[in-house]
Formats: structure tokens, sequence, C-alpha cells
């Protein structure tokens, strides 16, 4: 299982986090310094997997932006990067061509998005139509809530509920 | 689409990033923090808008990794918020801001299941979401039922049900018991009917949970998870969006592969087949491709179908096929590749038989040790640990010594551990093993840990052959003008012991001996000094006749340290000044050390405490254990990590006694009284298996470990030679053992192991390890007897006799009188059975060790059931022939009583162990079993079992 998930910039600032195991606050930020030391460090066209404490870490880099996911040592490390890539695919496909500024600023959607690739440190679904199909119906939904809140019409009907 | 839609959360990321640097962050930072708990505060006048807006502030900078330590109650509170953006933003943040500890996640329990088992199926996600993320044993307990349902119930659509099949496998893992097994195992099955591809992975990624824990309730499921493969892997009927670089759900792919290899075996002939066929096409239709994603893909499904043909024991043209694509992988230029390349080989060394084709990759795995990349690197270096044996160690250690001054820090203390305990397990020579060790600790001290140097010691002390070829080679390191102070402590200890036995070689003298032993004192901390000091308690020792002007210099050290802060110092000079005034009685006080119990290696112990692994059971760990007993035959002396690691110290600790007592049994042994001259006044502990008390345990007052060995009994392990016609599968019953050297594991166990299985061990002891591996074929068997001597010494006047039955004609290939240490013969045994018989073959071994005589009868596991072979009958042949049999001698009934109850797979997978075929389509009341016995007579024997009344019949 994937224990979690992390995006770190190459500046080693956090864009998420993910925690499928159960650790503290302070185990959590202990796991982010340790490993943007490790991953940050190595150089290009090594492989993507890392040995750290006993799991290992698959990672992949996308312009300025490490995705990494913490895994068992038994568990197949290619399987895992086909997850991560993914991920970026449904990203790149519901903000256009997705950058790391996107994630920035809608990092409640990244979080949304992620919740529908993965569960349980698992892999949910493999279709990215599906999960496109999702979100767009969630957007939708918050939109018309907002519509709701503001129409005076929609007021009435709530006082003579 | 760089808008949040929240103006305030976009204003507020803006502001960080536009800070200069860390200081302005965190005022910034603080500042909002400040804003939010005082909105927090007075909750009343929080739109819900606003209360979410603050919510996803708390969570960003969090996320910058400030502490957040309030506002948890505020993200659970929204939670139960009745429209769906606030709920949504209740249930994201509390899923990332607290984990399954957290006591706040209590408050929420009822509102998640009112959410779950409500109608509004997008909160059945956010709550299925959650509690699948952080979910803890109380979730568990109160939500499984509730989330079962959903997984099970057919008005459901596939975006609930596979989110509730994950969220059921977080509570299992939380709580085992929540899945009950009776019920659940049928509807596992159906669930793998399932059309939507999305639910079949999620409840494939349950069931590979499920099963990794008990296989046996789901048995029902591994004909699905086969088909499921074929339709994926022909890629027949799978929907566009379900692939993935034009592979069919790769994800699935692995999943289901992963699933399957926590079964045992697959036994249905046609299942088998078929699996085998989809195997073969993935490993044969794999190609490297220019893009990356989809090589990683297909490569993800190769390796893991790699990984499942490697569990079928599949046969051997396929598995070197296996090999041979593995062998061109570590060669490949993608590294990923290369790396599970290398993890794939070492997985791959548990499988028999293989060993010799990865030893032709040998060159191209050393390359990879010098690999830019420490992953690889690391993977190359525990392939090759893996790989070594007596054949290709000299190479493999002497590659990994030159690797070692190069290799980065993180990985020598690693490095130098697995190159000593391969010198030490398969030295061709010892004075070879001495020699790296010495060039070990040359090379990185530093990270020689302190056992290794207590080994090497050890060997010396125990292989009289070894100590001047070591006292000349420590000379040699203590004239190099700078060396590692574990090299001083090494190098003393051994002159100090052995550098009287060179004495007439020029530069050997006593004075100069001391005097290149001191020139080093003035550079090494304390914990040298004792070690130094005994040296050149030693050394006086050995100048004969006595040289005034060395004497007084030693005399001065000793005088100089008595007065030392240091206890243990402090004491060794005084004692060992007051002794060597005593003139000849220092003789047998500072005497030779005696030779050390033999003991597993430290370094093989701690070696095998950094593998334990706190990960959930995986297939491959569980694939180990149930190999241990091969690979306990292949290599030679590896431990099983699931063993309990009982090394040979047992028999000693039984027999430690107190020195005096020792001294009386031992008048005449060389004054052994106080070792090492140190008297130790109080010793109340048991020998401890620690790393202190592989060296020093001797140095102390315990036994001297020769009392053992010295006391001339032979061990006779009786057995006896008749089997008893009681029942063909519990024989004989084997005598108590009686004498000193008591064997390890139970010997009746081992060979009743055995009479199941075709490789194990057959018969261990402290000295010895005796692995057997047999082939059968009709009435013939070629077995092979693995001998192997676990001790730093050799074993001597070794005979084995064959005492066979007269229905088995049994040749032995010659055995050689004595093994040398940590060795291990073979000797192959031809077996041919001309009749049908329950008596079994014994064979009488018996070596010598030291001047203890062992002596054991071992019944060797070529019984009746090894001679047959299953052929299949359908139940309208086997009535007539069963019916046609008449009775006794051609026909016997025998009634077995308060037999444990198994279910019937099991029974069956037991019945074929002992190669009897249970006839396909006779269900539950009676499986009835048949088989023909050895070609050449053409026996038939035909078994059968009822299982309700219980009457076992045998014809």
């Amino acid at each position: 299982m994937i224990h979690f998930v992390l995006l770190i910039s190459r500046q080693g600032k956090v864009r998420l986090t993910k925690w499928y195991s159960p650790y503290s606050q302070k185990e959590r930020s202990k796991v982010i310094r340790e490993l943007s030391g490790i991953v940050l460090n190595r150089g290009p066209k090594l492989c993507n997997f890392v040995e750290w404490r006993g799991h290992r870490v698959v990672y992949r880099r996308y312009a300025g932006l490490y995705f990494c996911m913490c895994i068992d040592e038994a568990d197949n490390e290619l399987e895992v990067l086909d997850i991560i890539h993914h991920f970026v695919e449904i990203l790149d496909r519901y903000f256009g061509s997705v950058c790391e500024l996107d994630l920035i600023f809608n990092f409640h959607k990244a979080y949304y998005i992620l919740d529908e690739v993965l569960i349980a440190g698992e892999f949910q679904e493999s279709s990215k139509r599906t999960i496109i199909r999702l979100l767009s119906t969630h957007d939708s939904m918050v939109e018309m809530a907002k519509e709701e809140a503001t129409s005076i019409g929609n007021m009435i009907a709530q006082v003579t509920k | 689409m760089a808008l949040s839609g929240m103006r305030g959360l976009s204003v507020f990321i803006s502001d960080v990033r536009n800070c200069q640097n860390k200081e302005q962050e965190r005022l910034r930072v603080d500042k909002e923090l400040g804003n939010v708990r005082t909105r927090f505060k007075n909750e009343k006048g929080l739109s819900p808008y606003e209360k979410k807006k603050y919510v996803w502030k708390m969570l960003y900078i969090y996320m910058l990794g400030y502490d957040v330590d309030f506002g948890h109650m505020e993200a659970v509170s929204l939670i139960s918020a009745p429209k769906y953006p606030e709920k949504q933003v209740g249930y994201i943040v509390t899923a990332c801001l607290l984990n399954e500890n957290h006591d706040f996640l209590r408050l929420a329990i009822n509102t998640v299941r009112n959410d779950i088992i409500g109608r509004n199926e997008t909160f059945q996600c956010l709550a299925l979401t959650l509690v699948g993320n952080i979910g803890g044993r109380e979730f568990a307990e109160s939500l499984a039922a509730d989330v079962q349902k959903l997984l099970i119930s057919s008005s459901c659509r596939p975006l609930v049900r596979k989110k509730a099949a994950l969220c059921l496998l977080r509570l299992y893992r939380k709580n085992p018991d929540v899945v009950n097994v009776d019920g659940w195992a049928d509807r596992m099955a159906q669930l793998l009917d399932e059309r939507d591809l999305g639910v079949l992975t999620s409840s494939m990624s349950l069931l590979v949970a499920l099963v990794s824990n008990n296989h046996e309730a789901y048995w029902s499921c591994l004909p699905k998870c086969v088909k499921t493969l074929e339709r994926l892997a022909r890629n027949q009927d799978i929907p566009q969006e379900y692939t993935y670089y034009g592979i069919p759900s790769p994800w699935l792919q692995v999943k289901t592969m992963r699933a399957l290899q926590y079964f045992p075996t697959v036994e249905d002939p046609n299942t088998r087949r078929s699996l085998f066929e989809v195997l073969q096409r993935i490993l044969m239709g794999t190609d490297v491709v220019k893009n990356v994603n989809k090589n990683n893909a297909s490569h993800a499904v190769l390796f893991e179908a790699l990984a499942l043909v490697m569990h079928l024991d599949a046969e051997k043209e396929m598995m070197s096929q296996c090999v041979a694509l593995l062998g061109k992988f570590i060669a490949v230029r993608e590294p990923n590749i290369r790396y599970l390349g290398l993890e794939n080989m070492t997985r791959m060394l548990m499988v028999t038989d293989v060993q010799d084709i990865i030893k032709r990759h040998q060159a191209q795995i050393i390359t990879s040790l010098k690999d830019p990349d420490i992953s690889i690197r690391r993977r190359a270096l525990d392939l090759l640990y893996g790989m070594c044996d007596v054949s290709n160690a000299k190479d493999i250690v002497e590659e990994l010594l030159q690797y070692l001054s190069s290799a980065d820090f993180a990985m020598r203390e690693e490095l130098s551990l697995k190159a000593a305990i391969l010198a030490e397990k398969f030295a061709p020579d010892l004075s070879w093993y001495v020699d790296v060790i010495l060039q070990l600790i040359d090379k990185a001290g530093d990270f020689v840990s302190d056992d290794i140097w207590f080994r090497v010691v050890q060997f010396v002390t125990n292989n009289e052959d070894l100590q001047s070829y070591a006292a000349a080679k420590a000379r040699e390191y203590l004239n190099k003008p700078a060396i590692h102070e574990t090299m001083v402590k090494v190098s003393a200890y051994i002159l100090g012991e052995y550098g009287h036995l060179l004495a007439r070689r020029p530069g050997y003298s006593p004075k100069e001996l001391f005097t290149i032993i001191h020139e080093k004192h003035p550079t090494v901390s304390t914990s040298t000094i004792p070690i130094l000091l005994s040296s050149y308690a030693k050394i006086l020792m050995h100048t004969q006749p006595p040289e005034p002007e060395l004497q007084n210099q030693i005399w001065t050290i000793f005088n100089k340290y008595e007065s030392c802060i240091d206890v243990e110092i402090q004491q060794r000079a005084a004692e060992y000044f007051a002794l060597s005034r005593k003139g000849a009685s220092l003789m047998d006080i500072l005497a030779e050390m005696p030779k050390f119990p033999e003991r597993q290696s430290a370094l093989i112990r701690k070696a095998e405490d950094a593998e334990v692994d706190t990960a959930e059971q995986s297939a491959i760990k569980l694939r180990a254990q149930q190999q241990m007993s091969t690979a306990l035959v292949v290599t030679d002396q590896r431990p099983p990590n699931g063993m309990p690691a009982q090394p040979s110290i047992g028999p000693l600790s039984l027999v430690k006694v107190p020195s005096e007592t020792v001294d009386s049994q031992n008048p005449g042994d060389q004054g052994l009284t106080h070792p090492n001259g140190v008297v130790y006044k109080e010793d109340p502990q048991p020998p401890s298996q620690d790393i202190i008390g592989d060296l020093l345990g001797t140095l102390s007052i315990e036994g001297p470990p020769g009392a053992v060995a010295q006391s001339p009994q032979s061990a006779t392990y009786e057995a006896e030679g008749a089997p008893s016609a009681a029942d063909a599968a519990a024989l004989v019953p084997v005598g108590e053992e009686s004498g000193s050297v008591q064997p390890i594991g139970n010997i009746n166990e081992r060979f009743y192991a055995l009479c199941l299985k075709d490789s194990g061990v057959l018969y261990e002891d402290p000295n010895i390890q005796i692995g057997i591996k047999a082939e059968w074929r009709a009435h013939q068997g070629r077995l092979v007897l693995f001998l192997g001597n676990k001790n730093t010494a050799s074993l001597g006047s070794v005979q084995a006799l064959i005492l066979p039955p007269t229905h088995l004609k049994m040749e032995l290939s010659l055995v050689p009188e004595t093994i040398p240490p940590r060795a291990q013969v073979q000797c192959p045994l031809e077996v041919m059975n001309l009749r049908p018989s329950r008596d079994v073959a014994v064979l009488d071994f018996s070596y010598k060790f030291g001047p203890t005589m062992v002596n054991v009868k071992l019944r060797l596991p070529a019984v009746l059931n090894k001679f047959l072979q299953p052929i299949t009958v359908s139940p309208e042949e086997f009535f007539p022939q069963w019916r046609s049999l008449s009775g006794p001698p051609l026909k016997l009934q025998e009634v077995v009583r308060g037999v444990r109850p198994l279910p019937l797979p099991e029974m069956a997978n037991l019945f074929n162990t002992y190669r009897l075929t249970v006839c396909p389509g006779l269900v539950s009341v009676i499986p009835c079993v048949s088989d023909r016995f050895m070609n050449l007579l053409n026996m038939f024997l035909l078994v059968e079992v009822e299982l309700t009344g219980v009457p076992l019949s045998l014809v």
C-alpha cells in the first residue's frame, strides 16, 4: 500500500501531503525533511526509486515538482510510478496543461482529485474519463450551491420550509 | 485557471509567495493564524462560506509546515454542514489534518455514519473516502457492516461501490474481524464477476489483503482471478478508457497477479494451463519501447508476472526463460528496469536450480556495483551477497573489498558487514579469511564493528594452523605508519597470543614485538589500552629467559596504569603487575586462550536483525518462509527468519559450571583457571549471546568451552530400524537421545516433514547440518545428502552407512572422511524400490569433532508414498474396481479416531503431498483417491476415505 503522497517543489516547498498511515505531526515533518533531502539531491537519469527506512519511495519529477509516493518493499514499484503519471495526466487534463501555480492556488482541488485516484493508499480508478466527469459534477455542484445561496427566491424558499 | 474561486484565500497565498524570506513568511502566517483564531472564537458571526475559507487557509498553513494546533473542531464540524460545498471542505480538511488516533474524530463518527447510510450518493462518497483514508479501529467496529452493504448492494452505482471496497479494506486492516470469512468468501467471489473495471480494481485490492492473511477461505476466487487476468492480457472486452498507453489497466493486471501469489498452488490443471499461457504471453510479448510511460506500464505487468512464475514453480524451461529476461534487464541502460532486474534476480535466488544461470551474469552485476545511482548499487550488493557461494566467494568478496575504498559512507557499514559474513561463510581456506578481514579493517576501520574483529580472533584461536600466519599478518599491518585503532586491537591481541610462535624469525623477538605494539600506544583510546596491557603481559610471559630491560619497561607501564581512572585498565594493570612477579606460575595463568565454543556468528545474527521488517506480510516473504527448507540446503546455512535461531550455545549453557568445578574436573588441563590472568570475582550471568558474549564469554571464567568437548563421551541417538506396522504415516518413535551434542530441532518432525516434501533439513546439531534433496521417478529415486560443517574446525572420521530394508536397493556414493571447516559436501544416493513395503531405510551417520564422537541413526524419507505415481480415474472407473476387490489382504480397513477435522481442500492437499490424486467429481462425502503404484509392478492402489463415518480403507 501507499503510506503517503508528497509533492515537493525543487526549492523544497511542500505542495501537497497525504498520509494513509498514521503519522503524528512530528513524524510528518521529520519525514518531509528527510525525504526532500534525499529526493531533491538525486541527479537526473537515475532510477525513480529510493530506499528509505525499510520502505521504497517512488518519485518522479515534472518540471520543478517532485511527486513522491512511499510504499512497502515488496510492492510493485513500476505500478506506483504509473499511478503518479496517471495522477499527473488527470491534473493536466483538468487544469489544461497544469503548472505548479495551478496546484498552489488550487491545492484544495488537488486534494479532491487525489481522493478520486487513491483511497486507503490503494489505487481506485484507472479511467481518466470517469474521474474528469466526476470532477466537473463536483464543480457544478459547488457553483450551484453558490447561486442558490445568492438567489432571493431560494432564500424565501428556505424560510418557508 | 489559477483562481481558486475564493478571493481571500488567493490573496493570502499570493502574500505568502511574495515574502522575501522565511522570517517575513512567518510573520504573515502568524498574522493570518491570529486572524483565523479570533474569527473562530466568535463562531456565530461566521457564514458557511467564511468558515470554509478559514479552514482552507488553515490547511494551507499546515502544509507549509507550521503547527496548527487549533481549529480542528471547526474542520470536523463542517462535516455536518447540510450543503455540499461546506461538507466537502470539512471532509477533505479533516482527512488531511487529523490521523486515526485523534480524539476529535470520534465526534464525527455519527455524522459520517449518517452520510454513509443516507440516500445522497455524493455524501456517501465523501464519507467513504474519509473513513478509507483515516478510519481507525472504532470506525471499523461501528461502520464495517454498513460499508459492506454498500459494496454488495445492487442499487448502488459503481462510483460508490468502488469507494466502499477500499474503505472496507482499510477497516479490515484496522480490525480483521470485521470481515466475517464464512459469509464473505462467496460475496468476494461474486464481486470478481463485476463488469465495472473501477469496482473490480478496488475489489481486487480488497481480495489481495484478504488472501494475504487467509487464502484457504478464498479458493473459489482463484479461477476468477485467472479469468480476469486472461481477459485483460488478451484485451478482450476492455473499454478504451480503461487502457493506459494501450495496455489494459496495468494496475488491475498487477493486482490480480499479486492475489494469485498468495495461493500456494494452482491445482486445477485447466486453470493452471490457462494461467501459464497468459504468463507466457506476458513474458514473451513485452518489448522495450521508446515511450517511457508505456514502458513503465508494460514492465510493471511483466515484473509481476515474473514474480508469479517464480511463485508457481514453473517448469525449468520457463524459469530459465525468466532468468534470461532478467539477465537482459540488468544490462539495459534504462535505470528503472535495471534496478528491478537486480531486485528480482535476488528474489529468484530463492528458486532452486537457477543459481548457476544467475552466476553467469556475475560480471554484469559487478558493473552495477559501480553505478552512479546508489539505489542500483544497493540492489547489486544485495544480489551479490545472495548469490555468493563457495565457488565464487573469492571473486565477489575481493570485488566488495575493492569497492569499499570508493563506496559512499552510507553503504560502507553494510558493505563491510556483508563482506565479512561472506568471507566467513564461504572461505575456501582460512588464511584467506584472515586476509579479508584484516584488509577490511585496514580499508574501512570506522565501519567495521567490534563483532567483526571478535570473530576473526575466534577463528584464529580455534585453528592452530592459522595462528602463526595471522601473527605474521598482524605484524605486517603494524609496520604501517597510520593504522586504524581496530587494527591495533586485533594485531595486539593476535601478537600477544601467538607472536611467540614466530620468535625465531627476525623481527619477532619479544622486545621487537613489544616495541612495535607500544609505538601505537599514544594514539589509542581507553578501550584499546586493556588489550594492549594483556598483550604486554603475554609477551612478558613468553620471554624466556626473562629480559630485565623489557621487564622493567613493561612494569613501568603497569605501574603507570595502576592509578588509572578507568577501572578496567586499573584492575588489569594491578593484576598483571602482581602476577608477573610470581615468575613461573605466570606461565599457567597467562597460557594461551582455550578454543571458543562454536556459536552462530554474531555477524549473521546482526544481519538478520537488520532484515526484520515491519511491513505487512508480503507474498514474497510468505514464499520465503515456505521455501526456507530448500534455501537452507542450497545456501548452506542462512537461518530462516521465522525459525527461532537457537544457536549452538544451547548445549553449552546447559553445562555451564563455576570455574572451581571445572578446575577439579580438568586438573591437568593446562591450568586454565584464569585464562587471561584476570580474576573476575563475580560472574552471575549465564553466557550471554550478545556481541560481548561472543568473545568475552570465555575471557571471563565460565566453564571453559573445552570442557564439553573434552569429555570423551560419544553421543548416540538410537533410531529404531524396524518400523512398527501401526500406521503408514507415523512410522517409528525415535529413542531418547543422550550425550553431549544435542540435535537442533526435533529429528522426528524433520523426518515427517521430509516424508511430505522433497527437500529440507534431515538433521542438525551444533556441528553439522544434513540437508536432503530428492527426485523421484517411478520406482527409482535420487537423493542428495548435503553435509554441511558449521564449524570453524574440520570434522573428522565422517562415516555414513546406509542400512536399507530388504525392499530397497540403495547405493551411496563415497563420503569423504573429513569435512573442511564451513564447507558443504554433497553425496548422491541412488534408491531403487523392489517391492512395496512400509519399512524404512536408516542412515547411520557418525563424525568426530575434537575428541567427541557423535553417532546418529536417521530415518531416510524414502518412504512408500514417494514411489507412487498419481493417475486420474473417473468415479465410473473407480467404483467397479473398488467393488471387485473382496477383502483382506487385498482390501484393508482402518478406522482412525480423534483426527483433527480438516477442511476439504486441505485434506485434498494432504493427499496430494502423499502423491495420491483425489478423483474429480466426488465431492464432500466420499472423495476417492486412486493411484498407480510403480510402473514396474503395475499395481494399483485405491484408497477410499469416508469423511463422515471416518473409515479409512486401504487396498
